[in-house]
């Protein structure tokens, strides 16, 4: 009888919680397609301004920029954060456990203090360099993307190695392979869902991102985060409701994937997800 | 006689300064079942490491077939290894596991000749008919199973097992002894097996070799090693002993607690001290008017087959099986044939083991013990 109502009480306790994140969104979501310019107002189904993105030349340009970046980005984090992992697997554990504290660091760093440094960093390099103006651009960014992602990838990787039977290597060599075969052909088949999630992980981050690109891109580039935060200082357009939603939904797919594949292959190791280890 | 194959000459290990093997010297024969018996750290595995290549030793050379092969990678030497829970590819099922090696041979191997060797291999192993299935989804004895057909289908001179048996419950343990031994009569190869277990080694063993504190200590026959133990550590690890201080008077004569026994054992130095050991199923029970020395019963467990009787004999007490029941108090007399008794040097083990005074249930589960412990061990090797 009590054991009915506090279910009751759980039930709307996450109904509640639900709504309040994701009430704002649907509301983004529902004015993306309203007909008019007006944000109170229903006033009729369209894909108007869905239609418009497409025609919009800054937006597309930098929506190329955004991808280029994630793309690019991911999958170098993605080769030197698993060869990070395997060095760290390597290492003696003495040295391993201050290592990777020091490599996680960037993950739980406000994006802020980690974008206003490498900023810093980029514009007296570029100065050393001879570059008054105009160092920072499409370069920096996707350095500065690279180096945020590398610890998502040492994070999810790193699990996948303390999986692995020691003696698989010696298993491997012992049959006939030369070590870079030993990696090729029985640890990287091991440590491939890792890795994979890794990369989305990397991927994601690097399209959700807005403060650090801020601060690297320069003047010249944008990422489609910036486009939008742009467009809201300029004037209100239900097009920023468009370009949210695809955002989103993009951002939103790629976590079910990681998700959906943490869940199926790890068992043991515990999954690890964007925004948890955002938080 | 047998051909010398590989032969370790002055090789000593040591990790961060701990010496783990210490001036061993060895050769394993072709075509033989040997052994490396010992405790826990005792420098077995470090031994069978060596030979396969996964580790060169600190200093000594290890030679195949008379050729020094220190600086030869696993990968080229005619050795293969069975690991400790058998190191399977997960991702591979039994055929691919078991046709790895031969894939990755130059010149290339045709899929047809690998599909016999995988196929003649499994038949070899009883695994008929498991070539499709994922090796994740195999008990502990048939993934044994594939890890011995994965090495031997590499036509190896030599496999390397590093106790494979450990995993298993202890009636398949005795299924698999006998399809090893079974299986290395049939590939007429050598096998150098690594083991804890001083049954699983008398059992399989045309040789046996005792090891312990990275040296060692006896070689020989399951035979020799059981009935002539050269010191007091061998006498204890193999089967269960009592040792005791002696002196031969002569020979053929020891005096042990001041009385003089008949032996069969000659070639000591008058009144040299000795450690005598007498197996506990070398001791015949017989009234104390007939006895050659009496004591008292402080201990009796019931085995099954027999009884373990504790006998204490002037303070020194001595393990008996016995078929006879002798209740707790009752004074008995021992008898002991000249063959019962086997003299041994003094060595640095003399006075270390053989009084069960201290006997409780410690002395039945001192291998399982030891092999939990081992294989925590060997879980954190690259920590």
């Amino acid at each position: 009888m009590t054991g009915k109502k506090v279910r009751f009480g759980e039930k709307l306790l996450v109904v509640l919680l639900f709504v309040f994140l994701y009430a704002p969104i649907l509301v983004l979501i529902v004015f993306s397609f309203n007909a008019t310019k007006s944000r109170a107002v229903w006033t009729g189904f369209t894909f108007k301004w869905y239609g418009e993105l497409f025609s919009d030349a800054t937006l597309m340009s930098s929506l190329y920029t955004t991808l280029g970046v994630a793309v690019l980005s991911s999958l170098i984090a993605t080769v030197a954060g698993t060869l990070a992992a395997m060095a760290f697997y390597n290492m003696k554990k003495r040295w391993r456990t201050p290592l990777l504290t020091i490599s996680n660091i960037p993950v739980v760093n406000a994006d802020i203090i980690t974008g206003v440094s490498l900023s810093l960093l980029f514009v007296s390099v570029g100065k050393f360099l001879g570059h008054e103006y105009g160092f920072l651009g499409f370069g920096t960014l996707l350095l500065a993307h690279i180096s945020f992602n590398i610890p998502y990838v040492v994070l999810s990787v790193m699990p996948k190695f303390r999986q692995l039977d020691n003696n698989l290597v010696d298993a491997a060599e012992d049959l006939g392979c030369t070590p870079a075969q030993a990696f090729t052909k029985v640890v990287l088949p091991q440590i491939m869902p890792g890795v994979v999630s890794g990369m989305l992980i990397a991927f994601t981050m690097s399209v959700d991102d807005f403060v650090i690109s801020y601060f690297t891109a320069g003047t010249t580039t944008q990422t489609l985060s910036m486009y939008i935060y742009a467009m809201t200082r300029m004037r209100v357009s239900p097009k920023i409701n468009a370009i949210s939603t695809l955002l989103f939904t993009v951002v939103l797919a790629l976590l079910i994937i990681i998700n959906f594949r943490n869940n199926k292959n790890d068992g043991a190791a515990k999954p690890v997800t964007a925004k948890e280890i955002k938080q | 006689m047998a051909k010398e194959l590989i032969r370790l000459s002055h090789v000593s290990m040591a990790f961060d300064g701990e010496v783990v093997l210490d001036d061993m010297n060895i050769y394993f024969n072709d075509k033989e079942f040997l052994t490396l018996l010992g405790p826990s750290g005792c420098g077995k595995t470090t031994t069978l490491r060596i030979v396969g290549g996964f580790l060169t030793p600190t200093s000594g050379d290890v030679f195949f077939d008379g050729v020094r092969i220190n600086d030869v990678p696993p990968s080229k030497r005619q050795v293969n290894t069975v690991f400790q829970r058998y190191a399977l590819f997960p991702h591979l099922n039994v055929y691919e596991n078991v046709a790895f090696g031969l894939r990755l041979q130059r010149p290339k191997i045709s899929e047809k000749e690998t599909a016999a060797r995988v196929g003649e291999m499994l038949e070899t192993v009883s695994l008929r008919g498991f070539e499709h299935r994922t090796v994740t989804s195999l008990s502990g004895g048939q993934q044994q199973r594939v890890a011995i057909a994965r090495a031997l289908v590499m036509r190896p001179k030599v496999l390397l097992l590093d106790e494979p048996l450990g995993a298993l419950d202890m009636r398949l343990r005795k299924d698999m002894q006998q399809e090893l031994k079974r299986i290395q009569q049939q590939m007429e190869i050598t096998f150098i097996y690594v083991t804890h277990d001083q049954e699983e080694a008398l059992a399989m063993s045309d040789t046996v070799v005792v090891m312990n504190a990275g040296k060692i200590q006896q070689i020989g026959s399951p035979e020799d090693i059981y009935n002539e133990p050269k010191n007091a550590f061998v006498a204890d690890f193999i089967g269960e002993s009592n040792i005791v201080d002696g002196i031969m008077r002569a020979d053929e004569v020891v005096e042990i607690f001041g009385r003089k026994f008949r032996c069969v054992d000659k070639g000591f130095a008058p009144d040299e001290e000795v450690d005598v050991v007498i197996r506990p199923e070398d001791v015949d029970i017989v009234p104390p008017e007939k006895g050659l020395l009496i004591g008292t019963v402080t201990s009796v467990t019931f085995k099954g087959m027999h009884y373990d009787i504790i006998v204490d004999f002037y303070g020194f007490k001595w393990l008996i099986e016995t078929t006879d029941f002798c209740p707790v108090g009752e004074r008995i007399g021992i008898d002991i044939v000249p063959e019962g008794f086997h003299i041994m040097k003094k060595s640095i083990y003399s006075g270390m083991f053989g009084d069960y005074s201290s006997y409780s249930e410690e002395y039945d589960e001192i291998s399982d013990a030891e092999y939990v412990e081992e294989a925590a061990n060997d879980g954190e090797v690259p920590e």
